[in-house]
């Protein structure tokens, strides 16, 4: 093949490519019957009257207390199902990695709980779980820890396998007891890994935590559905601006952290 | 009485692979003796069927006249404290300093709460302290394992080995990993080991003329089986070529200087 030839077939795919997704669009506007100049033109619109109407004004400031307060409960909730998950998602990322579970038929059992609390989405476990707390923070609770243990101990059975079975097998050869192997050598080689999505955890399940109030009717989350429903749309501004800022707070602290202990 | 007998010792994996076939020799305490051989000839699995980190099928082991594949729990432990591994990649936990990888070493002494807990006494810090010296180590007590070159780490991986006073040293190709240089330091310093304080060793290598510089007594292995076991000027090039089962002049050694050095 000439180096010509290669390059027009090569221009061609290009322009083939490009019709395509063009005419897949077009389809899709064509189908859901969607006006693209109204749409754009009102964009900016939009923005107008989000500005208007989400700008706290003086009396939504004078929510700040409640909604700190409220603030404070979501991210303890958070803090402290991600904590307790991380710790039993180590114990049971033990029993599933390959170089540190007591016997293989322990590998399975603790896989297969860590990919179904994984994999059901923390709305669906809050939903699951008003039906036995109903509205209360212990719903919120269970749902983030459901999930966080389910993501700690996937992880984490992947960092035990990565630090390999080299120092275990050291540790064994020397007559230590299995607690002893995990204690001093299992762990320290993996701790730094675990503080660090433990961080990342604290982090998602803080956004999390609000969504999940939202449901169960608790936290930062059920006050921001309330003052949205009830057309108080400053104080649910509020809400959001104060939510980001302690997510970056929040960020900014485990950054820091991870710095020091990578 | 030997120190270490092995008898018939047979390693299957499967129905099919034949780890070790029928081992049996025996190992008088002090001495010095290399087992060489091809990559899977079995040597690493024979050095581990000794202090059992893999279980033989068939076949006695006798350390100390205790037979070992029996052993279980506590007494298995008890074992492999007599006995201190070297390993070709160290083997280290490479967060923790060097002052702590020493002090696993110290594990097999102790019960599950103070093993958990990591509770080390005076005296066995001293002890480590004091190996880490002779081993040139001192200054790096502190830092962590991942700072250290290959040969300090290696020696590291001996510190933890003699902190367990064991009788034996079981190494299993310790200088594969090292440049020539770092590989003496270690050789030399595993000889001086075996002389000064009298324990047995054990070494598994690649290198045929470091076996035969060092060792007193050569063990060569083929597919899992003793093709050769005797001293190390016995062993003639031919049965070297029979060791690696390879024709005259496909091997990397300049056997005519193979005393030279």
């Amino acid at each position: 093949m000439q180096p010509d030839t290669f390059f027009r077939r090569r221009r061609l795919q290009s322009l083939l490519f490009f019709v395509v997704i063009l005419s897949v669009t077009y389809g899709s506007i064509v189908l859901t019957q969607f006006d693209v100049v109204r749409g754009l033109l009102a964009v900016p619109q939009a923005f107008a009257w989000a500005v208007v109407n989400f700008i706290p004004y003086e009396r939504a400031w004078s929510r700040l207390p409640n909604i700190l307060s409220k603030l404070q409960e979501t991210v303890l909730v958070a803090i402290a199902s991600s904590t307790i998950a991380a710790v039993l998602g180590l114990g049971l990322a033990l029993f599933g990695a390959n170089t540190t579970r007591p016997h293989p038929w322990f590998s399975l059992p603790a896989r297969a709980i860590a990919s179904v609390f994984r994999n059901i989405d923390v709305s669906v476990w809050a939903l699951i779980l008003l039906f036995s707390f109903g509205q209360s923070g212990f719903t919120g609770f269970f749902a983030l820890f459901f999930v966080t243990l389910g993501f700690i101990t996937r992880v984490m059975i992947e960092t035990i396998d990565e630090v390999g079975v080299e120092p275990i097998e050291a540790l064994r050869a020397t007559g230590a007891s299995y607690g002893a192997i995990i204690s001093q050598s299992v762990i320290p080689s993996c701790l730094p890994q675990l503080i660090s999505w433990l961080l990342y955890m604290i982090e998602t399940n803080i956004r999390s935590a609000t969504l999940v109030g939202i449901l169960t009717g608790t936290g930062i989350g059920f006050l921001f559905d309330l003052y949205f429903k009830n057309f108080n749309y400053g104080s649910a501004s509020l809400v959001v601006l104060v939510t980001v800022a302690a997510v970056l707070l929040i960020e900014t602290v485990s950054n820091a952290i991870r710095r020091i202990i990578l | 009485m030997s120190l270490l007998e092995l008898h018939s010792v047979t390693k299957r994996y499967g129905a099919e692979t034949l780890a070790l076939n029928s081992i049996t020799f025996s190992v008088q305490s002090g001495e010095f003796v290399a087992i060489i051989g091809p990559s899977g000839a079995g040597k690493s699995t024979l050095l581990r069927c000794i202090n059992r980190l893999i279980d033989v099928s068939e076949g006695d082991i006798l350390f100390n006249g205790v037979s070992v594949p029996k052993l279980r729990g506590k007494e298995l432990r008890h074992h492999r404290t007599q006995i201190g591994m070297i390993f070709q990649h160290y083997n280290l936990v490479n967060r923790l300093s060097v002052l702590e990888n020493v002090l696993h070493g110290r594990l097999g002494y102790k019960n599950t709460f103070q093993g958990i807990l990591g509770l080390y006494s005076q005296e066995e810090k001293r002890e480590a302290v004091r190996i880490l010296e002779t081993l040139g180590l001192y200054e790096q007590m502190y830092k962590r394992c991942d700072q250290l070159s290959g040969g300090q780490k290696q020696r590291v991986g001996i510190a933890r080995a003699l902190v367990q006073q064991p009788k034996m040293l079981l190494c299993d190709e310790p200088i594969a990993s090292l440049d020539p240089s770092s590989a003496k330091v270690i050789m030399d310093t595993l000889r001086e080991i075996n002389r000064t304080m009298g324990i047995t060793v054990l070494v598994n290598l690649h290198q045929v003329d470091v076996a035969l510089h060092y060792a007193e007594r050569i063990i060569g292995i083929n597919r899992g089986q003793v093709i050769y076991d005797g001293p190390p000027h016995a062993l003639s090039n031919a049965q070297i070529y029979q060791i690696y089962g390879s024709e005259a002049g496909e091997l990397i050694l300049d056997l005519k200087e193979r005393y030279a050095a």
